[in-house]
């Protein structure tokens, strides 16, 4: 399991830097997977001048070809051809400041693009490149710094070259290669043609900055999207267009699993104006048509007879009729089975069976759609040279590029996948079976023979959105004499997104739960298992995998031992946490935040009856902590604030880390408060934002922010900040009531006001 | 039909029920009005018309025929818009983005309304969706828009 481990997001992908060991079967079914091997090397359309040189060079370790990551154009702007692809979080940006740094250019010189897909991206442990996992820059950051400063290095031995001088005389400043005997200044623009047909050099013998001298990293560099992003410049997946494209618009099944028997006004309504096709693909039915709205308006007019299918595609979960989300949580609530243990010290089980007094409680999360604003598309388009070129939003080049390779009999050589940025990710696109547009669009090319962009609509995607992961956590508790907890063990009936998606194998899958495991608190005896029990929907990762769901499960049950020993949560947490110096740092520094620990229930300034919580998690190498204060109005849960602290080791930009806190906390928030995914009779209940709610701008409260540098090794920042929100509003929920949340979301919930 | 948009008079040739975000995107090539729910959800497809902000995914163009449309192509144009576009550089609003056109449009149609807005007015009005989660941002732009100026985020 440790490459897979490596692969996926949110499970310890440190294990690459650590060299833990690898397993070698597992290694080459995933390399095959990911196309990695000979031939697998792509370069798309629009590759700086340096694409020969840098098929020449493929042979390099990733990462460190240079002119496979940069152009530096005539007037010494710097394009630069990113290996992560920019969805919101502002990497296009950090990019730019790490390999600005090194290079000697200011990163409001860079243009950013994503990088097709190709061996010289692999950046991730030499072996995989995927954008998520909060991995980019921590997997990155040395890496990046040596390419700028290879980059460097070699517009400086063009320089010599160029003055006749040598090389170590020369200097730069921001753009600029400077001889100071003479005087002279040649600008980068004028040097990069030669410089960039000059060999890399190997990037262990460049020398990199001392940290202390770093002018961009560090600080608040602007966004070098935010312009576009406010004038409707920025250009997505759904907004791409080609010569000779038609449109394509589908229905899907109700169900997955279910195929087309027939449609029966299919002649009527590929005789309406407009229309191009009507055709029958898997699980689905479309519309080929002149215009997307023709295309849609037709294909929701079809009459479709479904028939349960038979031969899925792989991977595919054939949903069953009778589906109800509720009795699928009941169900895993009472399942019982092997239990795998994750994560075990002490004699949980024995002090708790010799316990008198045990606390025990069942919690559950929910499934969540991941509801990014923008809607998949995908636009296909075969090329007279056979070759085909893919436009769509994802998280995963390489992964796409060997799966349409299997789809279509195609080499990987010759699939070239352009990946704009996205409309919002938080997991969504990753490779899951079902889930994109793009074998529909491939297809519905090929049948036309003419380049065809599939969009789906609000109701497809939530069809076909893979799900955030539902578990039932059965706890048992017990204290000590002092009241502080003796044990704990937590058995968790779930499916993680990663044995969804790859298979279950004997081992734990850390993804189910994780957020339950590796918790840093002191815990005499401890025992953390999981039952696994396959869910009839598609799963997914979802912005902190198994930590958005699992710290609210501990957390909150953490409050509920404190409760029943006569304990303040953050004076039991001080205790358990006593020996971690980083961890009791960050909850002193979360409470200075918030003014000082007041939980209450006490009485605002407004009148209201409020009380606050607290909630911490460690995901992805990085440590949060949480306060959120909140009130009942009119029967529901309203939060006024929340003060969060991020300790990610080291930064990159504070003003980016300060949006992801915010974003991401506001995403936690939306799925303790309202978010549910809900089936009924095998059909959803939510089909669009009317019936599945996300946090509104006026249930967004202020979220105050704090950042820790406590230099630790570098960790992840876009999916941190999520964990800790959900349970510190849960524990304060619980501090207001009296009643302990062991639910989410709180809509479900009603409350005296 | 005749569509006014930005300053500019388009013959459109589209269905009478054709929702005028389809028509902006896919027959005058105008991508920056963004398509999110279809159903006046999220507010992703935000224009004006008439200085009114309207939600093009719902509003079909048989209605539009003499009136003023807006995009954010051309919010700049517009003097409200361009000191909003400011603002949302200024204090770094977006995040994914793809919201954000509706956001600006949501915006320069309550300040050229109101002038000075009060906090209920811009609680009233932003009501547009945002999965990043750029809400703080963006009440800190409207606020310094609105004469409120506190702490950047």
């Amino acid at each position: 399991m440790d490459m897979i481990k490596g692969l996926i997001p949110g499970v310890d992908p440190q294990d690459f830097t650590h060299g833990a060991p690898v397993n070698l079967s597992r290694r080459s079914v995933l390399r095959g997977a990911l196309g990695i091997g000979a031939g697998a090397m792509v370069l798309g359309f629009g590759l700086p001048s340096g694409t020969a040189r840098a098929q020449a060079a493929a042979t390099m370790a990733p990462g460190s070809n240079v002119p496979a990551f940069l152009e530096i154009r005539p007037d010494s702007t710097v394009r630069l051809l990113s290996p992560f692809v920019e969805g919101g979080q502002g990497i296009f940006t950090g990019m730019a400041q790490i390999i600005g740094e090194e290079l000697d250019a200011d990163p409001s010189s860079f243009i950013v693009e994503n990088a097709p897909a190709g061996a010289d991206y692999l950046v991730i442990g030499g072996q995989m490149r995927i954008t998520g996992g909060s991995m980019s820059v921590r997997m990155s950051y040395p890496l990046m710094r040596k390419l700028g400063a290879s980059a460097r290095a070699m517009l400086i031995t063009a320089a010599a070259d160029q003055l006749q001088v040598p090389a170590s005389e020369l200097t730069t400043e921001p753009g600029v290669v400077i001889h100071a005997g003479s005087n002279r200044r040649i600008a980068y623009g004028d040097l990069a043609t030669a410089a960039f047909d000059l060999p890399v050099p190997d990037p262990e013998t460049v020398a990199l900055r001392d940290p202390a001298t770093f002018r961009w990293i560090r600080q608040p560099v602007k966004r070098l999207d935010v312009y576009d992003k406010s004038t409707g410049r920025a250009e997505y997946s759904i907004d791409v267009t080609v010569d000779g494209m038609l449109h394509g618009a589908v229905q899907h099944a109700p169900r997955l699993g279910l195929m087309v028997e027939t449609i029966r006004n299919r002649d009527q309504v590929a005789a309406l104006p407009g229309v191009h096709a009507v055709e029958i693909l898997d699980g689905a039915v479309a519309v080929v048509a002149q215009r997307w709205w023709t295309a849609k308006r037709a294909v929701e007019a079809l009459e479709v007879d479904w028939v349960e299918g038979t031969d899925l595609p792989k991977g595919w979960r054939a949903l069953p009729a009778d589906f109800s989300s509720d009795a699928f949580a009941q169900e895993l609530a009472a399942a019982t089975g092997p239990e795998t243990e994750a994560e075990a010290h002490g004699d949980a089980p024995g002090v708790l069976d010799a316990a008198q007094t045990v606390i025990s409680a069942t919690y559950h999360s929910q499934y969540l759609h991941h509801a990014q604003l923008e809607p998949p598309s995908t636009l296909a388009r075969f090329n007279p040279d056979g070759t085909l070129d893919l436009w769509l939003p994802n998280q995963a080049p390489e992964q796409y590029q060997a799966a349409v390779a299997g789809l279509t009999g195609l080499e990987p050589a010759q699939i070239n996948i352009h990946s704009p940025i996205l409309g919002g990710f938080f997991g969504r696109h990753f490779l899951y079976p079902a889930a994109s547009a793009y074998p529909q669009a491939i297809e519905l090319a090929r049948r036309t023979g003419r380049p065809v962009k599939v969009i789906w609509t609000r109701e497809q995607e939530f069809l076909r959105d893979p799900m955030r992961p539902m578990a039932a956590v059965r706890f048992r508790g017990t204290l000590d004499d002092n009241g502080m907890p003796l044990a704990i063990e937590a058995v968790s009936a779930t499916e993680g997104p990663t044995e969804a998606v790859y298979g279950h194998g004997d081992s734990v899958d850390e993804t189910a739960v994780e957020g339950l495991s590796k918790k840093a608190y002191a815990i005499p005896n401890l025992r953390i298992a999981q039952v696994y029990v396959e869910n009839p929907v598609m799963l997914a990762y979802w912005r902190s995998v198994g930590n958005s769901m699992n710290d609210f499960f501990y957390e909150s049950f953490l409050d509920e031992l404190a409760n029943a020993g006569g304990q303040d949560p953050l004076a039991l947490r001080k205790h358990l946490l006593r020996d971690t110096p980083r961890l009791t740092k960050l909850l002193e520094a979360v409470v200075d935040l918030s003014g000082g620990w007041k939980r209450g229930p006490f009485t605002a300034e407004d009148g209201s009856m409020r009380a606050r919580g607290i909630g911490m998690a460690s995901p992805f190498g990085s440590e949060a902590a949480a306060i959120a204060e909140v009130s009942i109005e009119n029967g529901q849960v309203r939060v006024h604030d929340i003060w969060e602290v991020l300790d990610p080791g080291a930064i990159v930009n504070p003003m980016l880390v300060r949006q992801q806190i915010r974003g991401a906390a506001a995403l936690g928030l939306s799925q303790v408060l309202m978010e549910e995914a809900r089936w009924d009779k095998g059909e959803p209940v939510a089909r669009n934002y009317d019936m599945y709610s996300i946090l509104p701008p006026d249930q967004m409260p202020e979220i105050h922010v704090g950042i820790l540098e406590s230099g630790a090794p570098i960790g992840g920042v876009g999916e941190p900040p999520l964990p800790a929100v959900p349970p510190a509003v849960a524990n304060a929920v619980a501090a207001l009531t009296g009643k302990p949340v062991r639910r989410m979301p709180l809509s479900r919930l009603r409350f005296d006001s | 039909m005749q569509l006014n948009i930005n300053g500019q008079t388009h013959e459109v040739d589209a269905d009478a029920d054709t929702p005028l975000l389809w028509v902006l995107r896919d027959n005058l090539g105008m991508t920056g009005t963004k398509f999110g729910c279809g159903l006046a959800q999220c507010g992703a497809c935000s224009v004006l018309v008439d200085g009114q902000v309207t939600r093009s995914c719902v509003t079909t163009v048989d209605m539009l025929e003499g009136t003023e449309i807006t995009t954010i192509e051309a919010i700049e144009q517009d003097d409200v818009g361009a000191r909003v576009v400011e603002k949302w550089v200024e204090h770094q609003v977006p995040q994914c983005g793809y919201c954000q056109s509706g956001q600006v449009m949501a915006a320069t149609a309550l300040l050229k309304e109101v002038a000075q807005p009060t906090e209920e007015d811009v609680r009233a009005a932003m009501i547009n969706l945002c999965r990043c989660g750029t809400y703080n941002y963006i009440k800190a732009a409207i606020d310094d828009l609105s004469g409120r100026k506190g702490e950047p985020l």
